[in-house]
């Protein structure tokens, strides 16, 4: 079973968000990144399952610059095979998606796995595009996965409950919350890491068909009004007459 | 006040609506939200509600609605086609949809074989330069997205537009769009009955490991049902198991931002407030003045959970019969 997994470099979770002066960029100073936790819990460990139980291998590919080998190396860690990176500064989504398709065109991959969506700019719309651009079906949000034979059986998120879907591979599949737990990299697989070799290839030509021209940051709400644990009459006068809410 | 930027030569714009649940606050408010970027709305839809049901969206702008009952939102992939048929049918450039688990599946699709730019999630119309804003950093912090192409596909993040009734009924077409059959087939659906999905939900009750235990969620269900909101948790709560993961809210659970989300036994750490800070008003009940979550509320309860909610569903109980 061949499957590629698409990973993206995203702050930490605990990360303060702040921008450029001028607000047109985030601003990376003293910023950690991690591997987007979509990509690495559910995308990448789900895969790595799946080759121990089919044989098989897992690549990891990346669009970024040369500071991006540091999630390639944590993704290798864990226990892909390979890692790939397309030389470019990801711009949007359209662009990423496009890189990827056409690294993944003629490498007759079974599976493609993303995270549902990045913890920075939350848009869940790489998978579907690659999958679009490739012609291959798509499973949406899955929280569960399973295969045999060339079929996938998945659980996908819809309104208010679950469905249960099947699809024969080759398919793209956005990973979600239940589809994995997390794994942390043994000592081994850190050291084997750090002199793996990683591939480099250089971007194609594409639009951008969206582009981020600033960034703001939410106001800071004032202060917060204490009411007393013995007043929840007065609570909820509150919520019906000044905050309109009930 | 009409947005010159986003019009192109026409301004004939094309909404998806969902209306497998008859007509949701969310697909109001994306009429509302399409005919402030254009004059002649026209809202393509499948599935089996009623004419006169479907009809009422005229009332927030739909000039008309045309249904394709043949398609099923099971097939999501047919449901690509027929949105992309439909586009091509009514010449529109702009595709406005609600960002919710339909248009997650279907909008990338249709903006690679569109080579339409896709705004995910948007909170707001376009401004002056055109830029739509959207939630980034997993609500931590605002962008602003400009769409290069032509064509243009709005996802708009629920509850964050308000329906607005400006006219009467329109009319609804049947339309066959010749949609295919897609290659993902469903095997089986699980709704739970009686639950109000959490991303639409107006009013969320939601508590965390100060709980101490699963068995002690009937006071969060009691407040949650006399106000008729939905139920929410932290993350720690959803990862032992105490709640599903579905009720996860927070920067890898689900985002939100209901009207009142009322939290109880959760510090408040930034992950959890990325998932709940678009909320209109926050309430937040717990023993630790010093809790961080205080400094993100409105209203705030320095008290024991086990005690303050059975008082707060009393008096909510209270106030609901006075209104009656």
């Amino acid at each position: 079973m061949k499957i590629l997994v698409c990973i993206s470099k995203a702050p930490d979770t605990t990360s303060k968000i702040a921008f450029t002066s001028d607000k047109s960029s985030f601003d990376e100073n003293g910023v950690q990144f991690i591997v987007n936790p979509y990509d690495e819990w559910y995308a990448l460990v789900r895969a790595l399952e799946l080759k121990e139980t089919n044989g098989g291998n897992v690549t990891i590919i990346t669009v970024g610059n040369v500071a991006d080998e540091t999630i390639m190396r944590k993704a290798l860690a864990i226990g892909a095979d390979d890692a790939v990176r397309i030389d470019s500064d990801p711009k949007d989504a359209y662009n990423t998606a496009m890189q990827i398709a056409e690294y993944a065109k003629g490498q007759s991959f079974d599976l493609i796995m993303v995270g549902k969506e990045t913890i920075n700019y939350n848009g869940s719309q790489v998978g579907g595009m690659i999958s679009e651009a490739l012609g291959l079906p798509f499973v949406s949000l899955a929280s569960k996965l399973d295969f045999l034979g060339n079929k996938l059986t998945l659980e996908r998120e819809i309104a208010g409950g679950i469905q249960v879907v099947e699809v024969d591979t080759p398919a793209v599949i956005s990973c979600a919350k239940g589809m994995a737990e997390q794994r942390i990299p043994n000592m081994r697989g850190i050291m084997a890491a750090r002199t793996r070799q990683l591939t480099v290839i250089p971007p194609i030509s594409v639009e951008e068909l969206t582009s981020y021209v600033s960034y703001d940051l939410p106001p800071v709400k004032s202060s917060c009004k204490i009411v007393s644990a013995d007043n929840m009459d007065e609570l909820v006068q509150l919520l019906h007459n000044e905050a309109k809410v009930i | 006040m009409r947005l010159k930027l986003f019009k192109t030569k026409n301004s004939m714009i094309l909404v998806y609506v969902n209306t497998d649940n008859g007509l949701s606050k969310a697909s109001k408010e994306v009429v509302t939200y399409a005919k402030k970027l254009g004059d002649s709305i026209t809202v393509i839809t499948n599935g089996n509600a009623p004419n006169n049901v479907l009809s009422e969206l005229g009332q927030y702008g739909a000039s008309k609605v045309l249904v394709d009952r043949s398609v099923s939102t099971d097939d999501l992939q047919q449901l690509i086609d027929l949105v992309a048929y439909s586009a091509e049918a009514t010449g529109a450039n702009t595709i406005i949809f609600s960002h919710d688990l339909v248009s997650k599946a279907v909008a990338p699709r249709l903006s690679v074989r569109l080579k339409a730019g896709l705004v995910s999630g948007a909170i707001d119309i376009p401004n002056a330069e055109g830029a739509i804003r959207v939630n980034v950093f997993s609500g931590k912090a605002f962008g602003f997205v400009k769409v290069n192409s032509v064509k243009k596909i709005v996802s708009l993040l629920p509850n964050s537009f308000q329906p607005e009734i400006i006219g009467g009924n329109c009319s609804v077409e049947e339309y066959s769009s010749g949609a295919l059959k897609g290659r993902v087939k469903v095997l089986a659906t699980k709704k739970p009955e009686g639950e109000i999905p959490l991303p639409e939900a107006d009013l969320v009750v939601s508590a965390g490991r100060g709980l101490k235990g699963p068995e002690n969620w009937g006071i969060i269900e009691d407040l949650a049902k006399s106000l008729g909101a939905a139920t929410a948790c932290s993350r720690p709560v959803a990862d032992i198991g105490w709640r599903p993961h579905h009720e996860h809210v927070g920067q890898t659970g689900v985002a939100i931002r209901p009207n009142l989300y009322i939290a109880a036994g959760i510090s408040g750490a930034i992950q959890h407030l990325a998932g709940v800070n678009g909320s209109k008003v926050i309430v937040v009940i717990n023993t630790d003045q010093e809790a961080p979550f205080f400094k993100a509320a409105d209203y705030g309860v320095i008290g024991d959970a086990f005690e303050v909610l059975p008082k707060l569903t009393e008096a909510v109980n209270k106030f609901k019969s006075s209104q009656n």
